[in-house]
């Protein structure tokens, strides 16, 4: 599986692309997160608070539900601030 | 049409480029998006805008194709920069051409509306506090919110 991460996340974990092969119990986005949370302390800093996590699989946003598999692209980013000026 | 790009884009040229030629174009609607000096009470340097290649261009094309199935439009162009901007840059052009204005004036509302909240750019601003990435805002949130379909 290919895992790529932006912003913060990215700087937290220390990489922004890694190629990982997460056990079978990995299923979907959320049992995804929890296993990446232990793999390494960094991996568990920048996912300590789920409140400010986005992922997209294959560059669709998506929800912690949606079903991940070994030939997905996951991404793991906080939430996007692109354009300019407030509302 | 939408592009991501690192240079500045001339916001007339692009203009004048999507209508050329066209004759059934009532009014045209553009929004150009800039780098401010000040956020959060802290002095801005610059920023850099980072982004996710190929995320990124299918996202706004998924938006633009939303406002076109929406609003009859023409004409319209998305282009955002990403790299490292400073103050008074340009970051975001939002173009959009119709038989009547309301209809452009809505749809180029809605693209700089959904693009925030949709396209995956993140930004890290250089303050005279140090380095900080933006966080999103619940306005840009509601903004958005404001356009989906009941």
């Amino acid at each position: 599986m290919k895992l790529l991460y932006f912003a913060w996340v990215r700087s937290r974990i220390g990489t922004g692309e890694e190629a990982l092969h997460p056990p079978p119990e990995v299923r979907d986005v959320r049992t995804l997160l929890e296993w990446l949370k232990r793999q390494s302390p960094g991996h568990a800093e920048a996912l300590k608070d789920m409140s400010v996590i986005r992922v997209a699989v294959n560059h669709e946003h998506v929800s912690l539900d949606y079903p991940v598999g070994p030939d997905d692209e996951v991404a793991i980013f906080p939430p996007v601030t692109g354009g300019s000026g407030e509302p | 049409m939408i592009r991501v790009q690192r240079d500045d884009f001339d916001p007339g040229a692009e203009l004048d480029r999507l209508i050329a030629g066209r004759h059934d174009i009532g009014g045209v609607v553009s929004f150009v998006g800039l780098v401010r000096d000040m956020a959060g009470g802290a002095r801005i340097n610059a920023m850099t805008l980072e982004h996710y290649p190929g995320m990124t261009e299918k996202q706004l094309a998924a938006i633009e194709a939303e406002a076109n199935r929406r609003w009859p439009l023409s004409a319209s162009l998305i282009v955002h920069r990403y790299g490292r901007l400073e103050p008074g840059d340009r970051i975001v052009l939002v173009i959009t051409a119709s038989a009547h204005r309301e209809a452009a004036f809505e749809a180029c509302r809605f693209l700089i509306d959904w693009l925030k909240t949709k396209a995956p750019f993140w930004k890290l601003e250089d303050t005279d506090r140090g380095a900080k990435w933006v966080a999103a805002d619940a306005k840009d949130d509601a903004a958005a919110a404001r356009w989906e379909e009941r």
